[in-house]
This record gives structure tokens, C-alpha cells and sequence, in this order.
């Protein structure tokens, strides 16, 4: 059964997207002795939010920090706008699991931190990060220091930052795993409406396969040790619907299941 | 505390302690302890005198110059350390002996490599505080987080971007703490030079006081040294509190 599960899929979502963005060809990766990726084939839509789901240990992050050229690959490639990655690009951004905010820094200068580092003058960044800080809910919290945010809210800050430079492709690791539940839900219904304005592609990392059917258009799962592609799934979820309504339709629930039938075979 | 529920002061029992002095004073019961009115007597006459302002100023020139240099090697070497591997080997082993080693036994042989004078304390004064100044710098480097420093890297900072706005920034609570800790081990550097020595400063005047018994200016000096180390300490952590709102963030 698992065979024909993954048979199935791979190779032919990655033919089917006309316009990848980006492109991982072959990439394998190798730590020490431990085989962390095996032979990873995926193309990710221009304007589509593409979710890596599966269970810890299958190497979905390192799979994108390998996308963000944070680290090499043992062997294959990655293009991104049909250019090789070598390392970090302006055309990427980053949101991290832990937020990775400077403590020693307020909001606004968090939020600019990327633009700074881009030589934007003073006043050009402080307007385009009040913009993203205003975007993400946070007007008004612009000159506090990240102690002084919850968890949320400073996560807040990352995806501010990230879309604050304005990179085409957005990725995100797990951004929610350290957001408490009652905020958790809020928060996807947020960036469901963020990236309905922003219309730039996505490539999230989770896994909580719920998480993952609400706000994906494609979702690929991986399989553990060493992380290969199992299944592509397009879940076909109405997303003009209001949020309750989404998570009651049918389809999103069937979707959740199929899921869980692919992954059922990995749980302990 | 409060006794009978009246709310009693912390420093009361100071004055408790100084009233038992006093009184044991007072008894002539030993040479060694005269009343503690004598010595603030004492001690006010000797802040005028000409020879304790100018052991003053050789104390403060000796710390100023030891500590200079104890920062100016420690926060550099430490940071060395947290960032190649091959620095923190060559050098682990001796900040690591050195930073609990009994340094007093040092200086009698530092008097016969540098004379019997200024350089000599400026010397103990850099060798008690710069051990744990490297410790602390090399420790707060090693634990700035790896996303901190990913988050740097995504957004293209690299190399000495990376090192000053994120590295540097990152580990500045801890290279303070060190520094804070190192000026305390700094003020026992001077004085046990300055005593070992015992012809220059304030060792030269304990020398004096303590061969021709005037307990009075023994103890005054003793207590405005320990006022000055107490104090130098409260303003480092003042200075240290603006910064630490970042400190207990990680």
C-alpha cells in the first residue's frame, strides 16, 4: 500500500505547474551519517501557498532552509526564478519558528531590519514597515521591545519582516507551533487574508495537518527518515467561504482524512 | 523585618554592630579595636592629608591603566574563542587554570620580572580580571542563537555585518556581566599588589599604619577602601540594568 501511495503523485505535480517559481531538482541531504532528504523532486506555483506536511523527522525544514540557502544541499539543486541557489536572496524571505526577533530592538526595527540591511533610507523603511506593522495587526505596538509581545504578536513581527522586503517567495517554518491554540486559529485566518492582498507564493512548513488543509493550495507529504515525497494532494476547498464555513465543508474534512490515511502508517 | 511592628531599616543592624564596637572600644580591651569614632576621626583627617591623596591617585592610575587593558584583551581574545574553534583550543586551557588559580602567589614572582613599582600592580590588577572578562565575552558569543544568526543571514547580512549587528549585539549582556565581575577582581588586584609591593599607594600606607599601630588610620583606610569597592559595583549594575530588559529575553 505505501508503494502504490507513493507512486502515485510525484513526478507528475511537478510537471502539471506552469509557472514554478521555484524548483528543487534532485536534492538529496546528508548529515554526518544520518540521510535526511532523499532525492526530493517539487515545483512550487507562482501565487500559490504550497504546505510541507509531515511528521517530525522527515526533514521538512531542512528541506526549506535548503529552498532559503541557509544550508547546501549534499547533491541536487534549487532555482528559484529559474536561477540557482547558491545562498540567501532578496527574493526569499524567512519566517521562523521561533521568531528570531532581536530583543535589543523595537518592533519598527525589527520589522526594517531587512530593508536596513538593504541601505533603505531611515525614513522610506519606517514607512514601509509601519505599512506591514499596521497589515499584521501591530499598529500602536510599533516601539515596544519583543519581551514586552506575546508569542502571537511577536510572531506578528517575523511575518511583518518578512514581507516587509517585498521577496516573491515566502517561507515559512512552523510559523504557528509556538503560538498558543485560541490565538493559533486567528492567526491562520490572518494570513489567509494576507496573502489573498499580497498575491506573492508561499512555501509553509507544519505539522498539523489541519493547519495545513485550511490555508494550502497544495500540500506535499513527506515521508520520515529519509524525507522523500509520498503524496501531492490539492485539496479543492471553496476559500472565499467564511472561516467556520471552511472548516465544516466537506471537502476540507474528507482532505484532513486522506491525509491522515497517508500518514496513519508513520505514527508510532 | 519588623520588631513589636515597627518596620526596622536594613541598614540598622549597621548601626547596631557600630554601637557594639564602639562600646567594645571604648573598654580598652584591645589595641587592635579603638572606638569607631576614633577611626571616622581618623579617617577624616586622612582624606586630607597629602600622602593619602597621592596613594589615592596612584590606586586609581594602577586600576584604571590593569583594567584598560584586562578589557581591551579579554573582550577580543573571549570573542576569538566563541568564534574559531582553533583559538578556543589554544587558549581554553589557560583561561581556564588561570581564572581559579590562586593569582596572589603570582605577584612575588611578577616583582621579580617587573621591579618593585607601578607596573607590577598594573600587572596583578590585569591578570585577576581578565580571565573571566575572556570567559564571559567567549560565552556570550557561543550562545547567540543559531536562528538569530539564520534570521541575519536570510535577510543578507554576512561576515562583519552579521558579527556587529547581530553577534556583538547578541552578546553584549554577557560581555558586560564579565566586565562587572572582572572590575570587582580588579579592585582585589590592586590592593593585594599594592600590599605585596608595599612601597607605593595604599599598600605603602597600610605598611606604615599597621608597623607603627596607629589602629585608627588602619581601619579608616580599610573602610573607605571597602566603601570604594561597594560602590563601584552598585554603578556597574546600575549601568548593567539599562541593558539586561534584553538579557533575560534569550
Amino acid at each position: 500500500m505505501p508503494q502504490a501511495v507513493r507512486s502515485h503523485v510525484h513526478i507528475d505535480a511537478a510537471a502539471t505547474s506552469d509557472d514554478p517559481v521555484v524548483e528543487v531538482r534532485g536534492v538529496s541531504k546528508t548529515y554526518a551519517d544520518v540521510e535526511a532528504l532523499r532525492n526530493i523532486d517539487l515545483d512550487f506555483a507562482r501565487g500559490k501557498l504550497t504546505t510541507l506536511l509531515g511528521p517530525s523527522g522527515c526533514g521538512k525544514t531542512t528541506l526549506l532552509k535548503i529552498i532559503a540557502g541557509l544550508i547546501p544541499a549534499s547533491s541536487g539543486e534549487v532555482r528559484v526564478n529559474g536561477r540557482v541557489v547558491t545562498g540567501p536572496g532578496p527574493e526569499r524571505a524567512f519566517v521562523f519558528q521561533d521568531f528570531a526577533l532581536m530583543p535589543w530592538a523595537t518592533v519598527m526595527r525589527n520589522v526594517a531590519f531587512g530593508l536596513e540591511l538593504r541601505g533603505v533610507s531611515p525614513a522610506e523603511r519606517r514607512r514601509v514597515a509601519m505599512q506591514y506593522i499596521e497589515k499584521v495587526g501591530l499598529a500602536g505596538f510599533e516601539d515596544k521591545y519583543p519581551h514586552e509581545l506575546s508569542g502571537g504578536m511577536r510572531q506578528r513581527v517575523g511575518i511583518a519582516r518578512a514581507f516587509a522586503v517585498n521577496a516573491d517567495v515566502l517561507l515559512l517554518d512552523e510559523p504557528f507551533s509556538a503560538v498558543d491554540e485560541q490565538n493559533r486559529r486567528k492567526f491562520q485566518e490572518d494570513l489567509l487574508r494576507l496573502i489573498e492582498i499580497e498575491k506573492k507564493t508561499f512555501i509553509f512548513v507544519t505539522h498539523s495537518i489541519e493547519e495545513a488543509v485550511y490555508v494550502s493550495d497544495r500540500i506535499v507529504l513527506l515521508s520520515p527518515r529519509p524525507g522523500r515525497v509520498s503524496q501531492v494532494i490539492d485539496p479543492d476547498i471553496d476559500r472565499s467561504a467564511s472561516p467556520d464555513d471552511i472548516r465544516r465543508a466537506p471537502a476540507y474534512l474528507d482532505t484532513v482524512e486522506e491525509i491522515w490515511d497517508g500518514l496513519r502508517q508513520y505514527a508510532d | 523585618m519588623t520588631i513589636s511592628g515597627h518596620r526596622i531599616p536594613m541598614m540598622a543592624s549597621l548601626i547596631v554592630w557600630g554601637l557594639l564596637w564602639e562600646i567594645v572600644g571604648r573598654l580598652d580591651l584591645i589595641f587592635l579595636i579603638p572606638p569607631l569614632s576614633g577611626i571616622f576621626e581618623a579617617g577624616i583627617k586622612l582624606v586630607q592629608t597629602g600622602s593619602w591623596q597621592a596613594a589615592s591617585i596612584i590606586t586609581l592610575r594602577s586600576f584604571a591603566l590593569g583594567m584598560t587593558l584586562a578589557i581591551g584583551v579579554g573582550v577580543p581574545l573571549g570573542i576569538l574563542m566563541g568564534r574559531f574553534k582553533a583559538v578556543d583550543n589554544l587558549m581554553g586551557l589557560w583561561v581556564n587554570m588561570f581564572v581559579s588559580a590562586p593569582l596572589s602567589a603570582l605577584v612575588p614572582v611578577l616583582m621579580i620580572l617587573f621591579g618593585l613599582g607601578e607596573t607590577t600592580v598594573v600587572v596583578t590588577v590585569f591578570l585577576f580580571a581578565v580571565w573571566i572578562i575572556v570567559l564571559d565575552a567567549r560565552a556570550g558569543v557561543m550562545q547567540v542563537p543559531s536562528s538569530l544568526i539564520e534570521m541575519g543571514r536570510s535577510y543578507g547580512a554576512n561576515g562583519w555585518t552579521l558579527f556587529v549587528r547581530i553577534i556583538l549585539l547578541s552578546a553584549l549582556p554577557e560581555i558586560l556581566a564579565g566586565i562587572r565581575i572582572g572590575l570587582i577582581r580588579g579592585v582585589k588586584g590592586v590592593v593585594i599588589g599594592q600590599i605585596l609591593v608595599s612601597i607605593i599607594g595604599y599598600g605603602e600606607l597600610f605598611e606604615l599604619f599597621s608597623r607603627s599601630f596607629e589602629m585608627e588610620n588602619f581601619w579608616a583606610l580599610t573602610m573607605i577602601l571597602f566603601a570604594a569597592a561597594m560602590l563601584l559595583s552598585a554603578l556597574i549594575e546600575i549601568f548593567e540594568k539599562r541593558i539586561e530588559y534584553y538579557a533575560g529575553e534569550r
